[in-house]
């Protein structure tokens, strides 16, 4: 997992005085990133990863006849 | 070299394919329209994959993935002159086309606020307020140096403040960029 950079650092939430303009500006920001993260990805970028990792795999095979 | 762990997929792709959709709001985010941004995305995965021996497995794969996406964005903008970087107008076209997709009036005005920022202040906050990277990481990912990151994030917050401030009036124009501070001024 290389993950634990980011996950580790995740802004922690204050309770109570929510209004305060940086707050407010972070909290929009993480909810706008959000709502792009949560699309679909699109089918194209998926084909693409799927052909590549066949090729890689048929390639890195030393199996050849 | 990479011993598989798993059959049938690549850990490289694996890795990949859990960066995918922040990769892809990053993008979004500093492009505007999604078409491109989709483009854009598509450009990294092959640059990456191309120079997947460069990737050590277990170090930040986010991190250099989105270094990729960034070089890729500025080396085509630098081909195509300014063309792709003028985000004016972009996300009002990218909000005609897909009006559903950013949810509450609300975050239209956020997302607004946003796309009016300089592009290096919009990356800036994205990569530290959105994306989880550390200041250390974004200038890393930016090429920067961490104070100047951290500055753009604390130029990038203010503007925002003092756009959404005035953001009940429907233009936002080239005044709410350059002259936040007077535009701050009506309101109080």
């Amino acid at each position: 997992m290389t993950m634990n950079n980011n996950a580790a650092r995740r802004i922690p939430k204050t309770s109570g005085g929510v209004d305060k303009p940086n707050a407010q500006i972070a909290s929009k920001l993480r909810a706008l990133y959000t709502s792009v993260q949560e699309e679909a990805i699109p089918d194209r970028l998926m084909d693409l990863l799927e052909k590549l990792d066949a090729a890689e795999l048929n390639a890195g095979r030393p199996v050849r006849d | 070299m990479g011993d598989d762990m798993e059959p049938g997929a690549t850990n490289f792709k694996r890795e990949m394919l859990a960066v995918l959709p922040s990769l892809r709001a990053f993008a979004i985010s500093l492009i505007g329209r999604h078409d491109r941004a989709d483009d854009l995305v598509q450009d990294t995965i092959m640059k990456a994959w191309a120079k997947q021996d460069h990737f050590e497995m277990g170090t930040n794969m986010k991190a250099w993935l989105f270094t990729i996406l960034r070089n890729e964005l500025y080396s085509q903008m630098r081909k195509r002159g300014r063309e792709v970087q003028d985000s004016d107008g972009l996300f009002t076209n990218s909000l005609a086309q897909h009006p559903a997709q950013y949810g509450s009036l609300d975050l239209q005005d956020f997302r607004r606020a946003l796309d009016s920022l300089p592009a290096d202040q919009r990356e800036a906050i994205v990569l530290v307020g959105a994306s989880g990277f550390s200041y250390e990481e974004a200038a890393e990912i930016c090429g920067c140096a961490l104070g100047t990151i951290k500055s753009r994030v604390n130029r990038a917050r203010q503007r925002l403040q003092d756009i959404l401030q005035v953001s009940g009036e429907n233009d936002y124009g080239p005044d709410a960029v350059s002259a936040p501070v007077t535009s701050r001024a009506f309101v109080s």
